[in-house]
């Protein structure tokens, strides 16, 4: 019962958290420096971990579709299979992990130690509203790094299913025919779903994580505690939120 | 109780406040923090409240600036109630915390110039301005650029009353801003509360339990105990207090043939 009560309490206060922030929307040019320097820590530092796994996740497709697929002589569809599952699942879904993992951990435990150091505290009696000035700009960042990054990580992933159709001797399909494939099969609204869908994650899980590390009380290890509830929660809403928005999408695309 | 009117525009000249508890009430759970505290502070004074630490002080200071909310009685702040969110718009509040509470990312200067900035007063010619007076009053001129981390906990302390200064309140608080520090820097905080005060014309509430800066600079002094308020009077009272808590608070004589802790264990 007290579970529940404290789920349903992380619900609201999320909720009230939203509404304080897009009351100060108005306010984002002003906080243009806040926006860029959140897009930079959000989009452009979580790159490199993003390539790397993408390249890696699309390969082992490849590899296992493959393995799988040349006893039928089905070899042609990898492309269309690499190309479909990433831009329409595995893009969004591995870069909202990602996101949780790096970004999210590091914006709840950034917020925990603010309100635990009383800096929260000191902004509101300053009357300056920390949904303005700590979430406003995060949120605003996440919106607008998060396409870029799961389109980063379908190109990636598409290339590195590429690079072993061509090379691993088992499969070994030329890239012009890996690419006729996937360009067969993926169609912009393939693409676009999946950016909706990696939109609508990372927009959750920065949100959950301001909000856990604001309610943060205590000391050194509630912000330990608070940190990782934040990248559970966080895990935990992706994966739910996976099914919904996909059956969603499928619905509205047909 | 005397009420100044509220402040509805950001002025220069806004008039200090007068702050009014009303009969406060507060209680974390089962504990009571706050019993029935009444008092008033008058706008202009320096009102210093005295108690041992866990009497309810911080908490009390926490309600004025509405980041608590009563569990009964009220606190009337220029007339406004604290809890309503509108009084922190229209009625200025410096609140000093006892650990600074500096924003640990900023340096100096951009703690100082994040209230004028963020409420778009005056252009950044005019903010440095402002900056530099208040990191010249409580001469930190060489710390601007300096992070928190690098801080004492002397200039820590100065930093955050120079961050209240910026804002040009009409009622600052000070929790604790003489404690972790040696004597004469505490002697310095206490001179600089006083030529603030008579400098910026400002409502004062210190909290503290330091007996030399109520003694010298309060108009008066309440000491609270077990979050019940005690006494209430000018610091000339302190001096020959009729109530013996009070005496042994302020001058506890120490006593190695029948100490405070053998007391406490025999009864």
């Amino acid at each position: 019962m007290n579970q529940l009560n404290s789920i349903f309490a992380g619900v609201g206060s999320t909720v009230q958290l939203l509404l304080r922030a897009a009351a100060h929307v108005p306010s984002l040019p002003r906080q243009r420096a806040r926006f860029f320097e959140q897009c930079y820590l959000i989009g452009y530092t979580t790159l490199p971990i993003v390539a790397i796994l993408m390249f890696s996740v699309g390969a082992v497709l490849a590899l296992q579709s493959g393995y799988a697929m040349a006893e039928y002589g089905a070899k042609d569809f990898i492309g269309s299979l690499v190309g479909l599952s990433m831009a329409r699942e595995l893009g969004p879904m591995m870069v909202a992990i990602l996101v949780a993992g790096r970004v999210g951990s590091a914006i709840a435990a950034e917020l925990a130690s603010m309100k635990v150091y009383q800096e929260v505290d000191a902004l509101e009696t300053m009357d300056i509203s920390p949904a303005r000035i700590l979430v406003l700009p995060r949120l605003a960042a996440i919106l607008f790094m998060m396409p870029v990054l799961v389109m980063i990580a379908n190109l990636v992933g598409w290339f590195g299913g590429a690079i072993v159709s061509r090379f691993v001797g088992m499969i070994s399909i030329s890239s012009d025919e890996y690419f006729a494939a996937l360009r067969g099969s993926v169609k912009i609204h393939d693409v676009a779903d999946g950016l909706a869908k990696g939109e609508v994650f990372g927009f959750v899980v920065v949100l959950v994580c301001c909000n856990i590390g604001l309610n943060t009380r205590g000391g050194p290890r509630e912000i330990g505690a608070s940190v990782t509830r934040a990248v559970v929660v966080s895990l935990v809403m992706i994966l739910v939120l996976d099914y919904f928005v996909t059956k969603l999408l499928l619905a509205t695309s047909t | 109780m005397i009420c100044a009117p509220p402040e509805s525009g950001r002025t220069d000249t806004a008039p200090a406040v007068a702050v009014g508890i009303e009969d406060l009430c507060k209680n974390f759970g089962s504990l009571a923090v706050l019993k029935h505290v009444t008092f008033d502070v008058k706008p202009g004074e320096i009102f210093v409240l005295m108690g041992p630490s866990g009497s309810g002080k911080s908490v009390l200071l926490r309600h004025i600036v509405g980041l608590e909310a009563p569990t009964s009685g009220r606190v009337v702040v220029g007339g406004l109630d604290a809890t309503d969110e509108q009084t922190r718009e229209k009625v200025r509040m410096g609140l000093v915390f006892q650990a600074g509470a500096l924003f640990n990312s900023l340096s100096v200067y951009d703690n100082l110039a994040l209230y004028p900035r963020e409420h778009h007063i005056g252009g950044e010619a005019e903010i440095r301005q402002k900056v530099h007076h208040a990191l010249q009053i409580l001469s930190l001129e060489n710390a601007a650029a300096k992070l928190p981390s690098e801080l004492s906990g002397g200039m820590r302390k100065r930093v955050a009353i120079a961050r209240a200064l910026v804002m040009e309140p009409q009622l600052l608080l000070y929790d604790e801003p003489t404690s972790e520090l040696d004597p004469v820097m505490a002697a310095t905080i206490s001179e600089i509360i006083a030529s603030v005060k008579a400098q910026y014309k400002v409502t004062s509430l210190v909290v503290s339990h330091d007996r030399d800066l109520a003694l010298n600079i309060s108009d008066r002094v309440g000491i609270l105990f077990n979050g019940e308020l005690i006494s209430v009077g000018p610091p000339a009272d302190l001096r020959h207090p009729a109530n013996p808590v009070v005496a042994d608070f302020l001058n506890p004589r120490i006593d190695i043939e029948h100490p405070r802790f053998k007391k406490l264990e025999a009864s």
